[in-house]
């Protein structure tokens, strides 16, 4: 058995786990990161639009400051986050920009003078401040009340995860790339370390850390049709789940982005909207208006998915051999702006599906992209229930968006977290010592080499490409953006069935080395678990929030459901247990979003003692203290200046 | 009727015993704008599930995918099979380190030549969380974009002379690189150091300016001009070194 001893195992080496990477390694511990794929190629590096800081450099973001950003947060959550995480985000994310472009991101900036832009879909000129030229600039994003969103041009994630890298190899941080975390070593509610298999040649290795940290991004790819790249297999998720300990957060909230291309299901960012994009339909007439007066096509994403499907379902989409969809029209924003500022979307367009956006209507429609849920945190980052395993990014469940994240707020969040969680990584990791517990090393190994004998040897005869369609055909039918309680039922059914099933999987070739398909199987069983956890999740949510939507309990409830779903996988259990929490102290009162209609049902208990609640509720949900003491993050009611 | 395609296939498996590097043979039918990331994902389903290759992002955006199709090198998820004949010919990137059949190890490859032009930017100045961000003037911040939008790809070295035969030297990619921190004015590097890193053989000095490797990028980088600007500045600095002018 291999083994390498490290203070820090970062699992997962895109933007969230590069910047715990470089927070820790400042701090002169040993470093060591793993990821399925080179750094760079890391779904971070696919982030197109751009990220949410209240700069306020841009004329048309004047004014704008941290309070406002968060009340934005706050609303496009649907009252489903924590506020003070939203808040401890907010105000960190000016200083996570300005650092990046101190680590070289090539920001665009203010230009002073007239500009003409769209506002609305409408060409309109403004004057851009002299005093501010040359300081980062910002575009229009969707659920925002300024223009906030930091870009360069419509590569922001690629730009900065490569100055990110650049940082990591300057610092000289290991990676070990092509490795893939199967188990993680734990005993007595501590982690110690994880055990790896090498996709290179297939090797067992065996990493002990004093502290280590899940980084590993989200788990679109169980929907099978998603904007999501392949590697977002959920593995990070399925690591925390399966110690049985750890519990998974609203794995029901799962994005699905309003301009997916049709047919190959590549995104097209947000930023083609900010910039003044209009959807049609197959009149060519735009709708959005119609449904949404206010913020038109820049609503949230929750929203204009489902007015999109909406107005399919009244018959108005375009036919095609793929299923309905609308347009996409970015005609009017001319060349120069198609093959500068959003490049790539004209490049995606051009190569995948043949449309040149320049002159003609990109084929869109709602599609999976966002994982709102994940691995249960407090607000250092640090799991529920578990010592020294921290998770931080895509993957974790901090909790500042709720059941729905604003575009440009992801991005910024896996550098803010990866800054202030990094922080919280360094300090544990200082204060604890290594623990070189061989024997059970052994132990979580064997249980790994037996599952890899089992599937080689064993006498099973399903094929796992086959439960991997029926995985994503289950939640793309069943648990889609819109849900009811019979659709419900029918996926939890599938999906119970798919998970006894995935214990008779059998690889068909003994290939030495990484072998592709034993790679895959060795990842159905978190796959299959995770999915009925969003469906179950689903199914008992009997309200709708943000991205999970109830055709049957079109209400947001926060008299009953004004918390976060936490469930758990009991080791030998044949079925998730589900657990409930207090969302966080609240500041905000639960109110009306300002977009997308709907009911609110009130809450039964005042704030002051729901909030008197939070702590010790969180804290028999498993929750570790955190460093600082519950809501002293939260100034009370800076909204109200805001307002 | 679509057509049927007849997909030739380099295999070979280091880790297996005894393998020698070969062509297999696969038989796909075509379907409305499939592109190779499908078609092969479909072929390793079906018909080889031990076949190695890499995507990631499936987008044409993270530079996982690149491979010799029908003899160019390119990427390989937005290569629709419309645009090929009947018979497809894949093979792995050449010069990389092959880890299987269409797979190889361009990850390590471009660590090392990001920790040789360290690349990075090289600065004294601290950062002040609370100072306003130095400024820049946009048009500058366009045109240091436009060398960063390299995606590591590798097709340029794969398609570069040089490097088949000289494996030190850094390729398109490696100087487009230094072309990106060059310009970049929170770099502080001095002359001599720039000087150090691009007149050498695995510099500027390797390289024959036939540029295979402008007409491969799949991201259309301007390395032409970025080839041009390094040289441009290098015989600046060499009339300095020379002790010919002062600037
Ligand atoms: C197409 C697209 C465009 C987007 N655009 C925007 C945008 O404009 N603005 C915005 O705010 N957000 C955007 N997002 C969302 C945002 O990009 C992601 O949420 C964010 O980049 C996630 O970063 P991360 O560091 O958490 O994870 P990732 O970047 O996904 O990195 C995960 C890492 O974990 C590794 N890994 C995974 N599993 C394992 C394992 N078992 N063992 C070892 N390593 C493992 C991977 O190799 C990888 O290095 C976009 C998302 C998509 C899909
Ligand atoms: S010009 Fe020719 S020799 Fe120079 S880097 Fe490009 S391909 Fe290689
Ligand atoms: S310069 Fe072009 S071809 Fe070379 S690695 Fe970068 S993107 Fe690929
Ligand atoms: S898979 Fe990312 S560029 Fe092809």
């Amino acid at each position: 058995m291999k083994v390498i001893a490290t203070d820090v195992l970062i699992i997962g080496a895109g933007l969230a786990g590069e910047r715990v990477a470089i927070a820790t390694a400042k701090e002169d511990l040993d470093v060591i990161m793993l990821s399925l794929v080179p750094p760079r190629r890391s779904h971070s590096a696919a982030a197109q639009g751009g990220m949410q800081a209240s700069l306020g450099n841009s004329i048309m973001g004047k004014g704008d400051n941290p309070t406002i950003h968060w009340l934005d947060t706050v609303r496009g959550s649907d009252w489903g986050c924590d506020q003070e995480v939203a808040r401890i985000f907010v105000d960190n994310a000016p200083i996570a920009m300005r650092e990046m472009a101190h680590y070289g991101v090539p920001w665009n900036r203010v230009v002073g003078g007239p500009q003409d832009v769209f506002i609305k879909s409408k060409k309109t000129r403004i004057e851009e401040d002299y005093e501010k030229e040359g300081l980062i600039t910002a575009r229009a994003f969707g659920g925002t009340a300024k223009w906030r969103t930091c870009y360069t041009a419509d590569g922001t994630g690629h730009t900065v995860l490569y100055a990110m890298d650049n940082m990591a190899v300057q610092l000289g941080i290991d990676v070990h790339d092509r490795m893939e975390a199967m188990r993680l070593i734990h005993d007595n509610g501590r982690c110690l370390g994880a055990v790896t298999r090498s996709l290179r040649d297939g090797e067992i290795v065996v990493y002990l850390s004093k502290s280590t940290v899940l980084a590993t991004g989200g788990y679109g790819r169980l929907y099978g049709i998603s904007t999501n790249a392949v590697i977002n297999e959920g593995t990070g998720s399925w690591l925390a789940l399966q110690t049985g300990i750890v519990p998974l957060a609203n794995m029901e909230a799962v994005q699905f982005h309003p301009t997916g291309i049709v047919p190959t299901d590549i995104l097209v960012t947000e930023g083609c909207r900010g910039d003044g994009g209009t959807l049609l339909d197959v009149d060519e007439y735009r709708f959005m208006p119609d449904y949404e007066p206010e913020k038109q096509e820049l609503a949230s994403r929750d929203v204009v998915s489902r007015r999109m499907m909406e107005h399919i379902k009244k018959g108005k989409g375009v036919k095609s051999p793929y299923g309905d969809h609308l347009w996409l029209d970015l005609r009017h924003l001319g060349e120069e702006h198609l093959k500068t500022k959003l490049r790539e979307v004209y490049d995606i367009c051009m190569y995948f599906i043949g449309v040149n956006p320049i002159k003609e209507l990109v084929p869109v429609r709602p599609t999976q992209h966002y994982s709102m849920g994940g691995i249960r945190v407090n607000k250092d980052g640090h799991a529920y229930g578990m010592k020294g395993l921290f998770a931080v990014g895509e993957v974790a469940n901090w909790d500042m968006h709720g059941f729905n994240r604003l575009g440009g707020n992801s991005l910024a969040e896996t550098v803010v977290a990866g800054m202030i969680v990094g922080k919280c990584v360094a300090e544990y990791t200082k204060n604890t010592s290594l623990k070189t517990d061989v024997a059970l090393a052994e132990t979580f190994t064997q249980k790994e080499l037996d599952k890899i004998t089992q599937l080689l040897n064993g006498s099973g005869n399903e094929n796992v490409y086959q439960l991997e369609n029926e995985i994503a055909d289950a939640l793309h039918h069943n648990v889609g953006i819109f849900r009811n309680g019979g659709e419900l039922d029918e996926g939890v059914a599938k999906l119970k069935e798919v998970v006894k099933r995935t214990k008779n999987v059998k690889v068909r070739t003994s290939s030495s080395g990484m072998n592709p398909e034993l790679s895959s199987a060795l990842r159905i069983e978190g796959k299959a678990k995770q999915a009925l956890i969003i469906a179950m999740g689903a199914l008992n949510r009997t309200e709708s929030r943000g991205a999970h939507y109830r055709e049957d309990y079109p209400a947001r409830d926060d008299a009953n459901w004004l918390n976060r779903t936490l469930s758990r996988w009991p080791e030998g259990a044949e079925e998730p247990v589900f657990d409930y929490e207090l969302v966080g102290v609240l500041d905000l009162p639960p109110g009306d979003r300002g977009y997308g209609g709907g009911e609110q049902i009130p809450m039964k208990i005042d704030l002051e003692e729901y909030n008197n609640r939070v702590d010790q509720d969180q804290t028999v949900k498993g929750r570790l203290k955190p460093v600082e003491s519950t809501g002293i993050r939260l100034p009370k009611e800076a909204w109200k200046e805001a307002e | 009727m679509g057509r049927t395609l007849n997909c030739k296939i380099f295999r070979y498996n280091p880790t297996k015993e005894n393998d020698k590097p070969h062509i297999d043979t696969f038989y796909l039918e075509e379907t409305p704008r499939l592109n190779l990331f499908t078609a092969l994902s479909k072929i390793r389903e079906e018909q080889a599930p031990d076949l190695m290759f890499d995507f990631v992002c499936r987008a044409g955006i993270c530079g996982s995918c690149g491979m010799v199709i029908n003899g160019r090198p390119t990427l390989a998820c937005r290569t629709l099979t419309s645009d090929l004949p009947d018979t497809i010919e894949l093979f792995p990137l050449p010069f990389f380190k092959l880890l299987g059949d269409l797979s190889v190890d361009t990850g390590i490859w471009f660590r090392d030549m990001a920790e040789r032009v360290e690349s990075w930017i090289h600065t004294e100045t601290k950062f002040d969380p609370i100072a306003e961000e130095e400024r820049m003037n946009n048009t500058l911040a366009n045109e240091i974009y436009e060398s960063e939008r390299c995606i590591e790809c590798g097709c340029c070295i794969a398609g570069c002379a040089t490097a088949q035969v000289f494996p030190e030297f850094l390729g398109a990619a490696g100087l487009n690189r230094i072309g990106r921190f060059l310009i970049d004015p929170r770099d502080q590097r001095g002359n001599e150091e720039w000087f150090e890193l691009i007149s050498t053989d695995e510099g500027i000095f390797g390289c024959f300016g036939m540029m295979a490797c402008d007409d491969v990028c799949p991201k259309d980088l301007p390395l032409l001009e970025v080839f041009a600007h390094i040289r441009q500045k290098m015989t600046g600095m060499t009339l300095k070194t020379l002790g010919g002018f002062k600037s």
